[in-house]
């Protein structure tokens, strides 16, 4: 599903990264991890077609097709979703109102009608139900004085609503509580389909534990320098990053 | 990659022609360019005016030839030379309408091309019109159903003939014809506008609107609008205003004077969408209003305005709280851009005890465009127990245009609660990429961007103009903002 062959970014004349090479089946979980700065978010940024960053060689294909030249919102129609590590506010847009337009957007760039509204509702009550949310939530500005638990659950709502082929979830993890957590990995765990795939990019082994990857990549100064299974988090774990830093320094 | 910045839907915006840039070609019975006292009696005598009346304007023009020009507002613009305007325009056909058969076809293809056709307006949730263009009222509808319960809806010349007695009472007795310079100017050479009466204890069943226009080339445009909402009534305004593209600077210096008597209550809504001058900021029209408002005991006026257009804007709906327990609100969207200047806002006046005002302001900049709030909020003493809210949030696009915020308090009652909030922010790139990412074009991203900043005030309109405004808002910001 996901292609990415020697991939070289930067962001101000800084190489971030340094040829990536990934493959994701439909049905498989990746997650990536890394130390601070290794360039993982870069990564799920140039996946979405960020455009503050210069894709200087390499590219992504998604189902065999070329993505340079596409649009973020041009990628997001053709099913890549990214979940924020810092979602944005936006004052006096609804989460409803957000998601309303979101879907329609997508689906009249796929040449489809609008979703009717009773069709709508029923989709939000159903996806809301998954996440645990309260339906009061949902009329509330998008973000906005949301906690960080809030954030990421949103965010795991929205790709709920927007059923994605490809999940990139960016530390996830970050800012939640066991609980939330908990939430979150259920809800991540119950879209997971045959005809799907998750990316899960994470510091920490602590969201592994929930949403078990089939292959784990360590990312370290922009290139994915060991890949394994899951146990491969649990080693890490253990061993810190500074294991990986002194074999790549060596 | 196809890049799509911030950069590139500026310059779309730019090239974005004003949408409603056309002119209907409809013959016109218009004066000699120039302003002296003969030219003042001239439009008196067009309009068949009783001498009173004509009086009153003599006096405004002496009054105005002695005024100067304000400087105080945060605009910049060459002033207009009032000798090369002519200040009386009315389309050729003289009679009145019976039915809208009888109007000028081409007139009401104007309005179609607005988007705003008479027939759907009249199917529009009984919305009654009284169309100005060009200065005379061409046609009036749902007259009938008004006049049942006693309104009166009508032009102001009208008015002046039929129901002299209570124009006299009320005409300049809120905006008196010394108030400023355009309200002076105005006061002398007023061609035409609207005049509405709701007797004691009817609540109007339908919108009121007018839809202004300018439509001669150099024509000056006066309007005079009078509301009066006698003890316990209600009603509800509208008004919307759209001009053709022309070349020169039009100048357009209106006056609104509501009165709300004893629990009263007015509500005035206006959508203002007057050509702002291409990108170069050459042309576009010059609105210098003056709007204000008058509550006695228990009465409430509330201004809403959603102002996309103009060169440069100078106005002030304001309310004089007179009455114990009035009420004052103002809610305001203004977008400029290019090279538009605005400098707009509100004055609650506090005289009577507890009155109450509220204030909300939301100025969206794009372009090299300025757009300024300027407020005054005073507190007399004896007005016991005032308390005003007022919030002024500011939105940017891009580094070249600029927002300002000048709020006056003067208190001089130590009982009074003020309270204001001001925030400036912008539109962030890691906003509409987070929409881009969920699938929203740029373009979509800014105007929901836009409308949710907005949202406060745009929910403060009646239904069906709240839909008309947001198209608005797209339109003056498409591109860039929407």
């Amino acid at each position: 599903m996901l292609q990415i062959k020697n991939l070289h970014a930067s962001v101000e004349d800084k190489e971030i990264l340094r040829g990536i090479n990934l493959e994701v089946k439909a049905g498989e979980v990746h997650a990536i991890m890394g130390p601070n700065g290794s360039g993982k978010s870069t990564l799920s940024a140039v996946i979405a077609g960020n455009e503050n960053y210069e894709v200087t060689d390499g590219k992504v294909f998604l189902d065999g097709e070329d993505l340079s030249d596409l649009s973020p919102e041009e990628r997001a129609h053709k099913g890549i979703f990214l979940s924020f590590q810092y979602p944005v506010e936006i004052p006096g847009v609804s989460v409803t109102n957000f998601m309303k337009t979101a879907i329609n957007e997508t689906r009249k760039a796929n040449g489809k009608e609008e979703m009717p509204a009773n069709e709508m509702l029923k989709l939000i009550r159903e996806k809301s139900e998954l996440l645990e949310i309260d339906r009061k939530f949902l009329s509330r500005s998008l973000n906005e004085g949301f906690s960080g638990g809030e954030k990421k659950r949103n965010e795991i709502f929205q790709m709920a609503m927007l059923e994605p082929k490809l999940a990139i979830l960016d530390e996830t993890d970050s800012g939640l509580d066991i609980d939330a957590l908990r939430i979150v990995a259920n809800g991540v765990n119950k879209l997971k389909s045959e005809k799907n795939a998750v990316v899960v990019i994470t510091h920490y082994q602590r969201l592994l534990d929930y949403i078990v990857p089939d292959f784990v990549h360590v990312l370290y100064k922009g290139k994915i320098v060991k890949s394994g299974g899951k146990e491969l988090a649990y080693e890490l774990e253990e061993k810190g990053y500074d294991w990986i830093k002194q074999e790549q320094e060596a | 990659m196809s890049k799509y910045t911030e950069d590139d839907l500026k310059i779309e915006l730019e090239n974005k022609e004003y949408e409603y840039g056309f002119y209907t070609d409809i013959e016109s019975d218009t004066f000699p360019v120039g302003l002296n006292e003969d030219i003042v009696r001239a439009i008196s005598k067009r309009k068949e005016e009783p001498q009173w009346m004509t009086d009153w304007r003599i006096e405004s023009f002496r009054a105005w030839k002695e005024m100067t020009e304000p400087e105080w507002a945060n605009v910049h613009y060459e002033k207009p030379d009032f000798q090369a305007i002519s200040y009386y325009s009315a389309p050729k056909s003289k009679s009145k309408y019976a039915s809208l058969d009888e109007v000028d076809p081409e007139l009401l293809e104007t309005f179609k091309k607005l988007g705003i056709s008479i027939d759907e307006q009249k199917a529009l949730a009984g919305v009654a019109m009284d169309i100005v263009v060009d200065s005379v009222s061409v046609a009036t509808t749902f007259k009938k159903t008004l006049s049942e319960k006693g309104i009166i809806f009508c032009s102001i010349s009208e008015a002046i003939r039929e129901y002299p007695d209570l124009v006299k009472q009320y005409l300049g007795t809120v905006v008196p014809q010394k108030d400023n310079f355009y309200a002076a100017l105005n006061s002398a050479v007023f061609s035409d506008g609207s005049f509405c009466y709701i007797p004691k204890g009817v609540r109007c069943p339908m919108e009121l609107s007018t839809y202004f226009r300018i439509n001669q080339a150099g024509t000056g445009q006066f309007e005079r609008t009078l509301v009066i909402a006698d003890q316990g009534s209600y009603v509800s305004y509208l008004e919307g205003c759209t001009a053709p593209s022309r070349d020169e600077n039009q100048l357009h210096a209106a006056v609104v004077e509501l009165i709300a008597l004893d629990d009263a209550e007015i509500k005035y809504s206006t959508v203002q969408n007057w050509y702002p001058g291409n990108k170069e900021g050459h042309g576009g029209v010059f609105n210098f209003v003056t709007k204000r408002g008058l509550c006695e005991k228990n009465a409430k006026i509330s201004w809403t305005q959603v102002e996309t257009g103009s060169a440069v804007t100078w106005k002030y709906p304001s309310c004089v709280l007179k009455g114990d327990n009035s009420v004052g609100e103002f809610y305001s969207i203004a977008v400029t851009n290019n090279f538009q200047q605005a400098d707009t806002g509100t004055k609650m006046i506090h005289l009577g005890k507890n009155t109450k005002s509220t204030i909300i302001s939301k100025g969206i900049s794009a372009g090299k465009s300025q757009n300024s709030y300027r407020g005054l909020v005073q507190i007399g003493s004896r007005a016991e127990n005032a308390r005003n809210f007022s919030q002024c949030d500011s939105l940017l696009m891009g580094n070249n245009c600029g927002a300002h915020t000048f709020p006056y308090i003067e208190s001089k009652n130590p009982s009074a609660k003020i309270e204001h909030e001001a925030t400036t922010s912008k539109i962030g790139e890691d906003q509409v990429f987070y929409c881009n990412q969920r699938g929203i074009p740029t373009e979509k991203a800014i105007a929901l961007i836009v409308n949710g900043f907005s949202k406060d005030v745009l929910n403060k309109l009646p239904m069906e103009f709240a839909v008309e405004a947001q198209k608005l808002l797209e339109i003056s910001l498409e591109g860039s903002v929407g």
